[in-house]
């Protein structure tokens, strides 16, 4: 099964959320291996769901306004 | 800031307090995506904090507990402003789809592969970017662009934890909906993110 770029975001943002069936998990591995602009997407998207591991990064200044 | 302990340790406590609350405020902001509501929510939560305080040995152990309650508030203020109503438009199928067409068309041509100028770039190492402030700077601002529902689904997700399936019971979507805008959300996200970063000096 070939698949282009945007079917392949979308099967990045869904293995974030359940887990791929073999076949789509086979699909989106495919396609990466030949995609750079892909490959940075699915490692972003993972940055982004990491974002409620810790409480951001500001300012040590207690008066900033962040 | 008033104190109800008279704790010889208050001063430290309360200097402790003051160096963690732009953070919080900060995380509340990215969540409520609204200042105001951002300061309501962490005053609330000091107040808890100063309470007690007292039972805590490490500070570590006492800023994951801030931000848990942090978190308990910003959800209890996530119901309250949820404004049912907005969750409408997920059931009109033909808005959604004429979002969602000139969503993808700015990000992909026709055949499915990338726009030239939506073609991702390079970030860097994802636990440098994390500490940077400037990142956290845009993505706060790319947060507040996203339309109401796609951030509420998202923050439930990725900030409170929530499970698809737990999102579909707060929000009355279907799971294959909540799947739809998850997409999108990160989608306009990291292109957000992305044209914010490069235009920043």
């Amino acid at each position: 099964m070939m698949i282009m770029c945007r079917e392949a975001t979308k099967l990045m943002s869904l293995s974030l959320d359940r887990n791929l069936t073999r076949r789509e998990r086979l699909a989106l591995r495919v396609h990466t291996m030949m995609c750079r602009p892909c490959r940075r997407c699915q490692a972003q998207f993972e940055l982004l769901h990491r974002l409620g591991e810790q409480p951001p990064t500001t300012d040590d200044d207690p008066n900033a306004t962040p | 800031m008033t104190t109800a302990t008279s704790s010889s340790h208050e001063p430290a406590i309360n200097a402790h307090i003051a160096a963690l609350r732009p953070k919080l405020v900060a995380f509340a902001r990215l969540q409520l995506r609204d200042g105001a509501a951002a300061e309501d929510a962490v005053q609330d939560t000091l107040v808890i904090a100063l309470e007690k305080h007292a039972t805590f040995e490490g500070r570590s152990a006492f800023e994951t507990w801030v931000f848990g309650i942090l978190k308990n508030k910003i959800l209890e203020r996530l119901r309250q402003q949820k404004r049912y109503a907005n969750w409408h438009a997920f059931d009109d199928q033909s808005d959604d789809d004429a979002f969602d067409t000139l969503l993808q068309g700015s990000l992909f041509q026709p055949n499915g592969r990338w726009q030239a100028a939506a073609r991702p770039q390079a970030w860097g190492e994802p636990d440098q970017l994390l500490e940077n402030q400037g990142f956290w700077r845009v993505l706060d601002a790319c947060l507040i662009a996203l339309p109401d529902n796609i951030a509420r689904v998202f923050t439930l997700r990725e900030f409170m934890g929530f499970s698809t399936e737990e999102i579909c019971k707060e929000v009355g979507v279907t799971e294959t909906n909540c799947w739809v805008i998850l997409h999108r959300a990160r989608l306009r996200l990291r292109n957000c993110i992305e044209k914010g970063w490069l235009d920043s000096p």
